[in-house]
């Protein structure tokens, strides 16, 4: 039960296949409220599948994954309300082209939280402020860059007033210039205390706001720790590894 | 026979327009009733429903083998025993041609149209769903406002096309003696002999029409372009 308490997520033993590859080999990971985690590895490490197993867009086949309390999986219900609490930036973006940018902001809090039309117009512009960006409100998706596009994802997650925040490489599909407006953005969020699991390999931001770094290999956490001394000393050959491969 | 006399046309007009009329009504009741069952066909294969999804499939594929005239046949004759099996009569309940018309082609279109949508779905990638779910949306609220509108758009060139084609094959309600636009011209030139002018006529109207609805093809088209990116 305390366990319960203080970690918002705790994930134990989970395992994830597809067919007959196994993508994480009994994972366990505990995250504490308002801790900022960035998960790092090489491709196929299986980090990507580990943070979409913790809002249910990947269905884990083994272990136990547990978000506000809430077991994943145990109830049809549970899905449902984890998602809620739970937001989500993709490396790809996924804004709703059809939908300008404030009525992607709007639908969920429209649909999901059931505001009414001004209240979720309301919470939109101010997430769209937040994220510099209220000036686009009326664009579609592709008239703005690639960076705008991703803040605009980052606003519309927020506008579910999330507990947690989940980034898959939120930076991956960006043009070099505009990483940095982006990170900005992830940075004010966790300096408002966000409880972030981030999946990125921009150590730079792992070293500003990380609490904890876990590195993955193989479907398998193979260390973790605070950011200064994973990426001073890091304890394995496989970390060390990957580290010289993305500093050169 | 007399010169050819175009004027004539002007004294049916009437007729023609009942024609033209009821070709119009046929074409806006199948294309409804076959774009929400067509919508819910494509859904229904594009989840994967257990049980209902290959009933779907088969249901299409055999739609799509027979000819349209021998499905109005079929259906001109077994609707009314079908309703009369289902309901407490235990006879045939004659439902009349016209709605048997309507409810034949709606079947048939659904067919069509739920095949173009189909496509149309797949072209919609993954990271659209998976947006949609991670924001809480349920899968109603997913197609409803996040996926379909999107389908809609990149497939209202090809739906629209296919609309075309229903308004030309309303022309085979003649096999149950109804008379539409064609139907009219003809029964009119068997009366007066104005086989030329009859012919031709309908030929002109079918060509505006069926040209008009072409422009607005190419136009959807265009503007279906920045969509597909």
């Amino acid at each position: 039960m305390e366990d319960k308490d203080r970690h918002i997520i705790a994930m134990k033993g989970v395992v994830k296949k597809y067919g007959a590859f196994v993508a994480l080999k009994s994972v366990s990971l505990s995250i504490e409220q308002g801790e900022r985690i960035v998960i790092c590895g090489p491709s196929g490490s299986g980090k990507s599948t580990l943070i979409r197993c913790i809002n249910g867009i990947e269905k884990h086949d083994g272990g136990k994954i547990t978000v506000g309390g809430m077991e994943l999986g145990a109830s049809a219900g549970n899905i449902d309300a984890i998602r809620r609490e739970v937001g989500m930036v993709f490396q790809s973006f996924n804004l709703f082209p059809h939908l300008t940018v404030l009525e992607n902001c709007m639908l969920a809090p429209l649909r999901v939280r059931r505001l009414p039309r001004a209240e979720a117009r309301q919470v939109a512009m101010h997430f769209l402020q937040k994220v510099r960006i209220p000036e686009q409100a009326e664009k579609y998706p592709g008239q703005l860059s690639g960076g705008q596009q991703q803040r605009v994802a980052i606003a519309r997650a927020l506008c579910m007033k999330p507990k947690i925040m989940l980034f898959d490489e939120p930076t991956s599909a960006l043009d070099p210039e505009m990483v940095k407006e982006v990170l900005d953005t992830m940075i004010d969020l966790a300096q408002e205390g966000m409880t972030m699991v981030c999946v990125t390999h921009e150590m730079g931001f792992a070293r500003q706001v990380a609490d904890r770094v876990v590195f993955m290999d193989r479907g398998e956490i193979v260390e973790s720790g605070a950011p200064e001394i994973f990426f001073r000393s890091p304890e394995t050959e496989r970390a060390r590894a990957f580290l010289q491969q993305i500093i050169a | 026979m007399d010169h050819i006399d175009f004027s004539i046309v002007l004294h049916v007009w009437p007729h023609l327009w009942q024609g033209l009329k009821f070709s119009f009504m046929l074409t806006v009741a199948a294309f409804a009733i076959g774009m929400i069952l067509g919508t819910i066909f494509a859904i229904i294969q594009h989840l994967q429903v257990p049980v209902l999804s290959p009933i779907v499939k088969t249901y299409i594929t055999i739609m799509r083998s027979i000819p349209l005239i021998l499905v109005l046949f079929w259906f001109f004759f077994l609707v009314p025993i079908v309703l009369g099996y289902f309901s407490s009569s235990g006879r045939p309940i004659p439902i009349g041609p016209v709605y048997a018309a309507y409810i034949t082609f709606g079947l048939f279109e659904a067919a069509y149209y739920s095949e173009i949508m189909r496509v149309g779905l797949r072209s919609i990638s993954r990271g659209q769903f998976e947006a949609a779910q991670a924001l809480a949306l349920s899968t109603f609220q997913t197609y409803r406002f996040v996926i379909m509108p999107q389908v809609l758009r990149v497939t209202a060139p090809i739906i629209l096309s296919q609309t075309i084609i229903l308004f030309q094959d309303t022309s085979l309600v003649y096999v149950v003696s109804l008379t539409d636009l064609l139907g009219a011209a003809s029964k009119i030139a068997q009366l007066n002999g104005r086989l030329i002018e009859m012919y031709v006529t309908v030929a002109i109207i079918y060509l505006l029409i069926c040209s008009a609805l072409s422009q607005i093809v190419t136009f959807l088209k265009k503007r279906a372009e920045p969509m597909t990116r």
